[in-house]
């Protein structure tokens, strides 16, 4: 995909994460927008996955560490081809069993059910030393918050992943700066993301997480290295990206817009659609 | 004479006889192997060994990941950090998504010993079989934990294993017609007027008590219940119908473990009194392994009081 057709799957993954949520009435839209153009950089362009054959021993992996992004992996995959875009309506629905946070089973193309922060990373860490036990090609990536950064958990993956040379990993932390309760900086600083992952041994990359040339280049680079280490990706990213109201404002971690504030932020993104395509 | 081995040294010895014939086996362990005895395995098989350090919680993670592309992860530390430190990684991780990861954890109960209550876990049963879908399973000799180490080769699904400490008899190698069944317990010894239901340590426990009640008269049935769950209820119930009244016997807290198991499902479908045997709510305390178990009453002469306790309340 080219670059303009890039922003216009990420603009639809956004609506329909947005009607996901606003569907359910709950629901995690600030991270999973803010993601969102990675993912649809990963899922559209990168990633080696078959959606006629999701379980491929030989695909490329992707663990959603953040796994209460869910509206953006499921939005990503409906849209990739794994399942059908009106599976979607059944989100955090009873009827359905498109679960709250992201699961294995019951959604085609999920690769670990997620959901409990810090976990999702050493799951791909065994993923990747599973790849470098069978001398496989794949690669594994997982995206994390920056707020998931405070569990101590993705500290102890980290050492692993360095001790055990795996490159073929990948980790991508979506630094929008802000959480539940606030700014990081507030509830507990993580910063500076860059120096810690250095010390643990990792190859560390900085880019604009909604610049698509930038996270292409990026992810290629970490292909690419090869040098023994994990590389970790750190995406500087805005929390609420493409609806003026949720850019930059905490209080939509995990809120679901109600029915106005749903219609305004669609058509701010069909918007810029139009303009996309036009 | 019988075979004295801890189960955990029979555990370390079985993974690498075991391993030629199950190549997806991997092991992984938290900076313990000399104590979970996977240290022969490491050094057997040093490709398929991993030591994750002092990180139990990512160690759960590794496993999940490992088995999510195939392998057949052990993973190994003390069962008070496989099922309490890393409760939630193990239930979030390996049970949710019901991968195919056996949590191992050794050193468990009070016969830890000196370590004191720190390391000697009380409540793995509890922990882990609240855990939807969660095979625990806790083998009373060496003979037994051979064969369950092969068997959870051959479950495909989350379990998790208690070890033991200590060097332990070996008696069901002498059970005839002895076979080990996931979730299928086992009578070592028939009687009639109570059944003594025990589970790892206890099961030897629970034959001398045996033996020592048939000098009183009273003839003690002997269940080995090395899966708690999924508990063997048909075996269960058979007892309670047939004896009328029933002891359970394990080294962990009263609550939550073997005898809640028992107790609740014999409520549901036949009451019967139950009386529990074991750990009576408290943490322990340092000493030597037999001192410490004695001082709470972990030992035959404990399950021979709770057996009169249970006739008194037979009908």
């Amino acid at each position: 995909m080219d670059k303009k057709q890039l922003a216009i799957t990420a603009t639809k993954a956004r609506m329909l994460a947005l009607d996901m949520v606003h569907t359910a009435a709950s629901g995690h839209i600030g991270g999973s927008l803010s993601s969102l153009d990675a993912l649809t950089v990963l899922y559209f362009n990168k990633l080696r996955v078959d959606p006629q054959n999701p379980h491929d021993p030989e695909r490329d992996r992707f663990v959603l560490s953040k796994g209460h992004c869910s509206p953006a992996l499921y939005a990503t995959l409906a849209l990739r081809g794994f399942f059908p875009v009106e599976d979607c309506k059944l989100f955090r629905s009873i009827k359905g069993h498109m679960s709250g946070h992201a699961e294995m089973h019951h959604v085609p193309g999920v690769d670990m059910s997620t959901g409990s922060l810090g976990q999702g990373i050493s799951v791909a860490v065994g993923m990747a030393l599973a790849g470098k036990i069978d001398g496989k090609g794949y690669r594994v990536y997982s995206l994390l918050g920056d707020g998931e950064c405070q569990e101590g958990q993705v500290w102890e993956a980290a050492m692993a992943a360095a001790k055990y040379k795996l490159d073929n990993l990948c980790a991508i932390i979506d630094h929008n700066g802000l959480q539940i309760d606030g700014r990081n900086d507030d509830v507990m600083p993580v910063m500076p993301l860059d120096k810690k992952f250095e010390a643990f041994n990792w190859n560390v990359l900085s880019v604009n997480g909604h610049d698509y040339d930038a996270l292409s280049d990026a992810f290629d680079k970490a292909a690419a290295m090869n040098n023994g280490k994990p590389t970790v990706v750190i995406m500087e990213t805005i929390k609420g990206k493409g609806v003026s109201y949720m850019e930059n404002n905490a209080g939509w971690h995990g809120k679901a817009p109600n029915d106005e504030q749903y219609a305004v932020a669609i058509s701010e993104l069909e918007a810029y659609l139009k303009e996309l395509e036009g | 004479m019988a075979e004295k081995i801890a189960t955990r040294g029979a555990y370390g010895e079985a993974i690498v006889a075991l391993a030629e014939k199950y190549p997806k086996l991997v092991v992984l362990d938290a900076d313990l192997s000399s104590a979970t005895m996977t240290k022969s395995f490491s050094q057997t098989y040093p490709d398929r060994f991993f030591n994750m350090g002092i990180a139990e919680c990512d160690m759960m993670g590794v496993a999940a990941g490992l088995a999510t592309c195939g392998k057949m992860p052990f993973t190994n530390t003390f069962a008070m950090f496989a099922s309490g430190r890393a409760f939630e990684q193990v239930r979030n991780s390996i049970a949710y998504p019901r991968l195919n990861v056996k949590v191992i954890g050794s050193h468990g109960g009070l016969s830890v010993g000196e370590d004191g209550a720190t390391h000697q876990c009380i409540e793995d049963f509890g922990t882990m079989s609240t855990i939807p879908g969660m095979m625990v399973v806790n083998p009373c000799d060496g003979h037994e934990m051979r064969l369950a180490v092969e068997a959870l080769l051959n479950y495909d699904g989350p379990a998790y294993m208690r070890l033991g400490r200590l060097a332990v008899e070996t008696v069901t190698d002498a059970i005839p017609g002895y076979s080990f069944e996931l979730g299928k317990g086992v009578t070592l010894r028939d009687g009639s007027d109570v059944t003594i239901a025990a589970t790892g340590l206890t099961v030897q426990m629970a034959l001398a008590a045996a033996e020592q009640l048939a000098g009183e008269g009273i003839c003690a049935r002997v269940l080995d219940i090395h899966t708690i769950k999924p508990l063997d209820k048909a075996l269960i119930l058979k007892a309670a119908m047939e004896t009328g009244c029933i002891v359970t016997s394990e080294e962990h807290n009263i609550y939550n473990g073997l005898g809640s198991a028992v107790a609740s499902y014999l409520s549901e479908v036949y009451p019967t009194p139950v009386v529990r045997h074991g750990v009576e709510d408290v943490f322990g305390r340092s000493g030597k392994a037999a001192a410490v178990l004695e001082a709470y009453g972990i030992s035959p002469a404990g399950i021979v009081e709770k057996v009169k306790k249970a006739l008194s309340l037979k009908k």
